[in-house]
């Protein structure tokens, strides 16, 4: 969060100028970064639309004809549909014991939630192989039910439910701790039940960090890519998401269909990073009106 | 302590439940087969050459990248909260691309811009600079997806810096050089060294991004990551397990020493300065 700027009393005000203000130094540093941030932030975004184009828009369309990539589409907006709600529950009731309540073992259980952060996807999806695969800890019991969860769909969720689940609750856990719990316990004396409490007092003062957290945790499931090449099996047409397609694509020398696939999900980037942009601005507006709230 | 609001068994039950089957068995598996490898067996997967060699492209193509973003990062957090300029909020955002772009298409871009033929692959091949299929590909792939990590902790440190030390020392006649050594790097000093064991940490374990643009040659431009993805796909387990659990244990010892350096400096802040 951005601090009003403090004016403290000045001993010297002649001497207003501070570290790195001089114009030298101004004109190098900012023309420096913009300079870097062109070639290393810009130009991958403009390469990506660049190369999807070079053949022309037929053939940008056509890409998406092809019921590989339509069945791609589906089923990462599928999975999206699926991994998303549990990880804003799973978000929800992970900040609120965190934030509201004092236990032993809290901070440990903080580090937890953040732990898949920490972990390489690679090994989320092989950690993953060895619960549910054939040789792993549960797989001759699935086998014996005949229930099917490596190589298939439901891998898929698993790994991307593994990968994202601290997103939302990373957004929550800060601010709901800031707000404290003022509002919630005059709630309670009020005779508010708990559900109640949650929907029209929690819910409301951190609407944006959970649309934000849950923008990111989007982004991150569409685009999931090491944890889900390990346990879906990359099989065409029914295990493969959008990323996976990607690479499919770009293996068989197709690369303006493989970065046409790839437009979609620059775009769903791009649309969470501005809903970060509104938001915050939203944010900073309310912040502003009312005051900081549980200040 | 709070024992007013209602909800704590069942918020407390619900996140423990979950994480015990998203997080906690996962990764109790793991370790299970990589114990069950046994210690002589996992000692020759870890010595084999191929493993090794791993091992060091890895290491040291996060080393370079972490470099890269230790600059970068820094420079960039200094610009965006000590200038004022237009396009400001659009280089703020910009700076969470790569949290928000997938992987894979990260690594296809990439990979686009560093072939031979591409807009910076040209220019670089003239001057006999290899990228693509070099381990300077890969350098580059992790410090793409690991930009935001220098900013973003060291941002907020310093918008909360007290000007009055640096402006003592300005009256003093210091130069502006000898301040930011002095007493500006050193109060941002932890988080600097957070958000670069953070950002290091991150590309030790990257594959998608980096695969597109390795051309992932054993012994020499394969990263551990895609060592064991590819030993899962000639279903040597016990070689998957041995790799994965290493660099688990690697990824451990980064978190551990992230953690030693905000206890540090959170009694750095707490003695006051």
């Amino acid at each position: 969060m951005a601090r009003e700027p403090l004016l403290p009393p000045k001993a010297h005000p002649a001497r207003r100028i501070r570290v790195g203000d001089g114009p030298l130094a101004r004109t190098l540093l900012i023309g420096g970064v913009l300079l870097v941030t062109l070639l290393v932030l810009v130009a991958p975004l403009v390469a990506i639309f660049t190369e999807a184009f070079r053949q022309g828009a037929a053939a940008y369309a056509a890409a998406f004809a092809a019921p590989d990539t339509r069945y791609a589409i589906g089923l990462t907006v599928f999975t999206a549909l699926i991994v998303v709600p549990i990880n804003i529950a799973f978000g929800i009731a992970a900040a609120w014991c965190i934030a509201k309540f004092r236990f032993p073992g809290r901070n440990l259980l903080v580090a937890l939630v953040e732990l898949p952060f920490s972990i390489s996807p690679i090994i989320a999806g092989v950690a993953y192989l060895f619960v549910y695969g054939a040789q792993g800890l549960l797989g001759p019991w699935l086998a014996e039910h005949d229930i099917k969860i490596m190589f298939a769909v439901p891998a898929i969720i698993l790994a991307s439910l593994f990968v994202t689940a601290p997103f939302v609750a990373r957004e929550l856990i800060p601010l709901m701790i800031a707000q404290g719990s003022e509002e919630e316990e005059a709630a309670v004396t009020l005779g508010a039940g708990g559900w109640r409490i949650l929907r029209l007092v929690t819910l409301p003062n951190v609407r944006f960090a959970l649309l934000y957290g849950a923008a990111l945790c989007n982004a991150r499931v569409m685009g999931e890519f090491g944890a889900v090449s390990v346990v879906s099996g990359n099989i065409r047409g029914q295990t493969n998401t959008l990323p996976l397609q990607i690479e499919l694509l770009y293996q068989d020398n197709n690369a303006v269909a493989a970065f046409a696939v790839a437009t979609i999900l620059t775009g769903v980037a791009l649309v969470t990073l501005i809903a970060k942009a509104i938001i915050e601005r939203l944010d900073a507006a309310r912040v502003k009106t009312q005051g900081r709230p549980g200040h | 302590m709070n024992r007013v609001i209602p909800g704590f068994p069942l918020s407390l039950g619900i996140t423990l439940f979950y994480l015990s089957l998203i997080v906690l068995l996962p990764l109790g598996a793991l370790m299970w087969q990589a114990v069950d490898v046994g210690w002589e067996r996992y000692l020759a997967i870890m010595s084999g050459a191929r493993t090794l060699a791993a091992f060091r492209v890895t290491l040291s193509t996060a080393a370079l990248a972490t470099l890269f973003n230790a600059v970068y990062g820094l420079a960039l957090a200094w610009v965006l909260v000590r200038y004022e300029f237009p396009g400001k909020r659009l280089l703020d955002a910009l700076v969470d691309v790569p949290f928000a772009l997938p992987t894979a298409v990260a690594g296809l871009a990439l990979s686009a811009l560093f072939v031979k033929n591409g807009w910076f692959g040209a220019p670089l091949a003239a001057i006999g600079i290899d990228v693509a299929y070099t381990p300077l590909g890969i350098a580059i792939a992790m410090a793409f997806t690991s930009i935001p990590f220098v900013v973003r902790t060291v941002q907020p440190v310093l918008e909360d810096l007290a000007t009055d030390v640096e402006e003592a020392a300005a009256t003093l006649g210091a130069s502006d050089l000898r301040i930011f050594a002095r007493i500006i790097f050193p109060a941002i000093f932890p988080a600097f060294l957070t958000g670069a064991a953070i950002g290091f940490a991150r590309s030790l374990g990257e594959f998608g991004a980096i695969i597109f643009i390795a051309g992932n040659l054993p012994l020499k431009t394969e990263v551990v990551s895609l060592l064991t993805f590819i030993r899962i796909e000639e279903y040597d387990y016990p070689a998957a397990a041995a790799i994965a659990a290493t660099l688990l244990a690697l990824a451990f010892t980064m978190l551990f020493i992230v953690n030693m350096i905000q206890l540090w400096q959170q009694r750095r802040i707490g003695t006051g300065d």
